[in-house]
């Protein structure tokens, strides 16, 4: 049995190892979420989370681009409205809005032959049609890490893109080298999702992820 | 390697004397040709046989089994033909005559269900506790050009050489050699895992890290049963040696079972790709791009670079060699140096291409082409070059040779000067990439269209490799400078 972690647990073990996440705030009421909203800035991004909720987007529990607290209140109210008995313990997410024009995807898998690897490449919604990615075993050196960004077919979306500068080459390797870092530390980790890893100024933001535990049984 | 396992593999690799069990006088059967193949080949140690009936099959008088061989044999190879059922009882008798290494043809063990699994660990227990190394079972054979060993029960013998092979399949084995034969880049050892149920792959690679004989790897390889240690293992070799792996079952699907967008893009193959990219080793998607990488690496230094110098007499192969270098991730068409112009300037009418390619435009004399190559090569910033053109005045002297009114008409002169010079070009290329220490490859189709072209011949006389395409010398070469690269930003030399 494995078990996956909430959208906001998994973001926090990620940052633990240096991966960069946006400064998130949780919230269990309207009320609650409206104050968190206030203090990180509009827009700003909602979500549902909870431990038993993997895919948010499909569902319609992601409201993006809030504007002010009215717009932050009946988003509140709709999503956790929409919670059902299933999902469990929910909580609400407040993030920064945040935009960028390159979405790139990062995780960690347990290979049934050679066990567990660190996954960089191209996100978003056509990641897996496009498949430019590249995979190392853990623990990853530095110069692995280097090498895996340049066996990426896309090199042109590293480099300045439609007014944004280039990719932060130092932060995307910190953010591979951090995932092997904690593939190494927990070895309860059977897989991370970081999709999309979003390329925000030219620095890449885990926006979401997706944690999955070896359960304890 | 352990100094064990590494006495064994020299008995299996260089024995200094080899009994076939279970030899057979039906020139059909694989205990006839195994025999026959080890005498034919110049095999320098003593050979004997065994077999049920005795008699003499291929001059060697058979004895019915191991305990009949003379006392004073000195055996440390067992080639073993003879059905499963027979095996334990025949590896405990050549073990008590000291031999250490046996290789197993037969079938019947792990690729025949369940009973053949058992028959199989218990075949590998009892080496173990015996003391004898088993290779195979169900494998085609093992060869050895330094001792002239070519106990396999398929063909071919190939040339001496440097590339040491181990393949899952036995027939990649036959694969690799043939192309050997063909191109005249040899092989040092050459095995056939077949079940691999006490050695695998990767004991025979490491095996080749520390022989004297083999300076480059080529596997085949399919089912890794742990690949973590198979990545560990390689990774521990890959700074002594070049290895050069070709995988089958490379186009598996992804884990499309998994939760993850990260598992579902996991497939077999990328996660194999990204191993070989960390371990240093080679991977090539094709037999013949595996046996190139392998033979140019065998053949040619490392390029200290990625910025590669085409030299050609002909303007249109110039330009597809810069497609496929520009379209390669490990290479780069050099800059045309504005000294390296200025100098062959001094060398040709102006009709030259005055860039990468260095298209020479016919504007060649007698002297041009090595003197081209050697101003090439020297410039620092130049770390590979191409050429082509090789052969083609040869070509036509074959024409005029084979034509009506050769030797008149001044035909006799002019092919032997043709023919001259393509040998002197090929040997050119050797020469100066010897002296500067840069890789130089030499393509032509006339490699395989006439291999026996003074230009082509002279290639493979020189030990080098004559590509038939320039597309594959430009895949080979980036095989080399990938390597490279990964030692120099790991600080090996």
């Amino acid at each position: 049995m494995s078990l996956t972690l909430s959208e906001s647990r998994s973001k926090h073990l990620l940052a633990d190892y240096g991966v960069p996440v946006l400064p998130e705030r949780n919230a269990r009421t309207a009320d609650e979420a409206v104050g968190a909203a206030t203090e990180l800035g509009f827009p700003c991004v909602l979500k549902l989370c909870g431990d038993a909720i993997a895919h948010k987007t499909e569902r319609g529990l992601v409201r993006l681009n809030l504007g002010d607290e009215a717009a932050v209140r009946d988003a509140a109210v709709a999503l956790l409205d929409a919670a059902t008995p299933d999902d469990g313990d929910v909580e609400l997410l407040i993030a920064p809005m945040v935009r960028g024009a390159r979405e790139l995807i990062a995780g960690v898998h347990t290979d049934a032959q050679f066990g567990r690897c660190v996954m960089v490449g191209l996100g978003g919604i056509l990641a897996e049609a496009i498949a430019d990615v590249s995979f190392r075993l853990v623990p990853l050196e530095r110069v692995d890490a280097e090498e895996m960004i340049e066996d990426l077919a896309t090199q042109a979306l590293l480099g300045p893109f439609r007014g944004e500068p280039a990719i932060d080459r130092d932060a995307l390797i910190a953010t591979i080298l951090g995932l092997s870092e904690l593939a190494t530390a927990q070895p309860e980790v059977v897989s991370v999702d970081v999709n999309p890893l979003l390329v925000v100024d030219g620095r890449p933001v885990a926006v979401d992820a997706l944690v999955e535990m070896r359960g304890t049984d | 390697m352990q100094p064990e396992l590494s006495r064994q593999m020299r008995s299996l690799f260089d024995p200094r004397g080899v009994v076939v069990a279970g030899a057979s006088s039906h020139p059909g059967k694989f205990g006839f040709v195994a025999l026959h193949n080890i005498l034919s080949q110049g095999y320098a140690g003593q050979v004997y046989a065994t077999n049920r009936d005795s008699g003499t099959i291929l001059g060697i008088e058979t004895v019915p089994s191991i305990d009949d061989l003379p006392a004073d044999a000195i055996i440390d190879l067992v080639f073993v033909c003879t059905p499963a059922s027979a095996n334990p009882e025949l590896l405990a008798a050549c073990a008590r005559r000291g031999i250490s290494a046996a290789f197993i043809t037969s079938a019947g063990y792990g690729e025949a269900g369940e009973a053949g699994l058992k028959a199989e660990l218990e075949l590998v227990a009892l080496a173990a506790e015996l003391g004898v190394l088993v290779a195979g079972p169900n494998g085609q054979g093992v060869i050895s050009t330094p001792s002239k060993l070519c106990a396999q029960i398929v063909a071919p013998a190939p040339p001496p050489g440097h590339i040491g092979v181990a393949s899952q399949s036995g027939n990649f084995v036959s694969s690799f050699q043939n192309y050997a034969v063909q191109t005249g880049i040899g092989i040092s050892r050459g095995v056939s895992a077949g079940n691999a149920a006490m050695v695998g792959v990767a004991d025979y690679l490491e095996f080749y890290a520390d022989d004297p004989e083999t300076n480059v790897g080529l596997a085949y390889v399919e089912g890794i049963r742990d690949g973590r240690e198979f990545f560990d293992r390689l990774r521990a070799v890959t700074p002594r040696r070049p290895f050069v792996v070709l995988k089958g079952g490379a186009t598996a699907g992804g884990q499309r079972a998994a939760a993850s967008h990260t598992g579902a893009l996991a497939s077999d193959d990328r996660v194999f790709d990204g191993m070989c990219r960390q371990a240093g080793i080679t991977r090539a998607a094709t037999v013949e791009e595996a046996f190139e990488a392998a033979a140019t690496f065998a053949t040619q230094p490392l390029p200290r670079g990625p910025n590669v110098a085409v030299v050609t007499t002909a303007g249109g192969w110039g330009v597809v060699t810069a497609d496929a270098i520009t379209r390669s991730p490990d290479l780069t068409l050099a800059a045309m140096p504005d000294d390296l112009r200025a100098k062959i300037d001094e060398k040709l009418p102006p009709r030259w291409s005055r860039n990468n390619p260095i298209d020479l435009a016919g504007g060649e004399t007698r002297d041009t082409i090595p003197e081209v190559l050697e101003l090439v090569a020297s410039h620092p910033s130049i770390d590979a070059i191409i050429y082509l053109g090789l052969g083609i005045q040869s070509n036509q002297a074959q024409l005029m040779k084979d034509g009506p009114f050769y030797p008149g008409d001044g035909l006799e002169r002019i092919v032997g000067y043709h023919e001259r010079q393509d040998e002197r070009f090929a040997r050119a290329a050797a020469e100066i990439s010897t002296a500067t220490n840069k890789p130089i490859l030499t393509a032509t189709e006339l490699a395989i269209a006439a291999p026996d072209n003074p230009g082509p011949r002279t290639v493979r006389e020189t030990g080098r490799l004559c590509y038939s395409a320039s597309n594959r010398a430009v895949v080979a070469l980036g095989h080399l400078r990938r390597y490279a690269q990964w030692r120099e930003r790991r600080g090996l030399q």
